[in-house]
């Protein structure tokens, strides 16, 4: 089936089996391997894209659901070699040990603080509460979102200081909250 | 469904695009919800916790945020897992269920609407398109579940709506999943309370009748005798909270 999507911005076109997940289709024919296929059964939440502004875990999309619209994926979290605040936040606060949970988290992270810039820890729980960190790293996937939070209501037009790659320590004042 | 082959369909139709049955309005003396609507929607509307407060609580531990912005009113009920939570709630509420095909619409009660595990009255052909949902007055409802973890399916989960004239209970609906209650419902607690003053001994008799009439099965949830037990407290539960509600004891 001939499928045409915006994926981060790109106009995207290609031929596609109907069975295609969404996940598939971003990692194998787009390349963009940044999101993460896990539990392929809507639990884990690594997966986690944006679909027409809203997120939706893409091992339960099949890429044909996905025609016409506008997907969004964690490549498109920096831009121009700057971190968004959440990627900073993960950083500074240690929120990924591994790593396998973090490109669904900081999707839902994104979305969150478009939507609610102040979120209480409780807020941040319930946010992520359909996503899974087998580290473990919980806290610390909490507190990197309160630290973007503070970023952003410190500087809201700034929050791009650390480059990508860049080796950080972690101090909740480093926010300036 | 698919994945676990429990569904091998040749041929899927996408109605993603259906946005005309995505709505919740209150038209008449019903609430009626349209079969699209997103799970996170029904979760956010002031008019259907306003009438029934149950359904802004049983929103709110279905699945978890990601997947109630993807997961439809429709798609749960027509899934007809045995273990959802919507299908004891509109079981509590006395809902019916708007079915369409090429002859025309007909109204399903919901008590005939699920026919079995992963079964409905939807034939071939066919689609669900609406939730109806009477308003009456003097109305209370809440709903309990307990589950292992967010998102997971209910270990066991009961519904309860009570509407009060003159202090008894005029009509009442209890609603119960996971635990094998025929079409999601205790009728035996029902009509235990129907004419009673909902006092702590009227609930517990009506909580009693739940778990015993129920049939659930020993899984990795729990050993059957355990689920009989939380039937019967949740459904104390439930009740206590409805009834409160009722006379505008709790917001």
């Amino acid at each position: 089936m001939r499928l045409n999507m915006i994926v981060n911005g790109t106009d995207v076109s290609a031929e596609v089996e109907p069975r295609l997940l969404l996940v598939h289709f971003l990692r194998d024919h787009l390349g963009l391997t940044g999101t993460h296929w896990g539990c392929d059964t809507s639990n884990c939440g690594t997966c986690v894209v944006w679909m027409d502004g809203l997120p939706v875990k893409s091992c339960t999309v099949l890429a044909v659901m996905a025609h016409g619209r506008e997907v969004r994926t964690v490549e498109s979290l920096e831009v121009d070699g700057k971190l968004d605040p959440v990627q900073e936040g993960f950083a500074h606060e240690h929120g990924l040990q591994c790593g396998f949970c973090t490109p669904g988290m900081m999707m839902t992270a994104r979305w969150l603080l478009d939507n609610n810039p102040d979120p209480s820890d409780a807020e941040i729980r319930e946010a992520i509460s359909g996503q899974l960190c087998r580290c473990t790293g919980y806290e610390n996937i909490v507190r990197s979102i309160r630290w973007a939070a503070r970023k952003q209501a410190s500087a809201p037009q700034e929050g791009h200081d650390i480059a990508p790659g860049q080796v950080v320590s972690s101090t909740l004042q480093d926010a300036g909250a | 469904m698919m994945k676990l082959r429990l569904a091998q369909p040749e041929v899927l139709i996408d109605i993603n695009d259906l946005s005309e049955l995505a709505y919740i309005s209150l038209e008449g003396t019903e609430l009626r919800i349209g079969a699209m609507t997103r799970h996170a929607d029904l979760l956010a509307s002031e008019v259907a916790a306003a009438h029934y407060p149950i359904l802004r609580e049983a929103e709110r531990v279905i699945a978890d945020p990601i997947v109630r912005n993807r997961g439809t009113v429709g798609g749960s009920l027509c899934q007809a897992d045995p273990s959802e939570d919507l299908s004891a709630v509109f079981a509590a509420l006395q809902a019916s269920v708007v079915v369409a095909g090429s002859g025309g619409r007909r109204v399903v009660p919901i008590a005939e609407f699920h026919t079995g595990p992963y079964t409905t009255a939807v034939g071939p052909g066919e689609v669900l398109v609406e939730v109806r949902v009477p308003v009456r007055s003097g109305a209370g409802s809440a709903y309990e579940k307990l589950e292992r973890r967010v998102g997971d399916w209910a270990v066991a989960a009961c519904g309860a709506a009570l509407w009060l004239e003159g202090g008894t209970v005029s009509e009442v609906g209890i609603g119960l999943t996971a635990v094998g209650a025929p079409h999601f419902r205790s009728v035996e607690a029902e009509d235990s309370l129907r004419g009673q003053v909902p006092d702590e001994s009227a609930i517990a008799a009506a909580a009693a009748l739940a778990a015993r009439h129920c049939n659930p099965s020993s899984d990795q949830r729990g050993p059957e005798d355990y689920k009989r037990h939380l039937v019967g407290e949740l459904t104390s539960r439930a009740l206590r909270r409805a009834a409160a509600r009722c006379v505008g004891g709790e917001a």
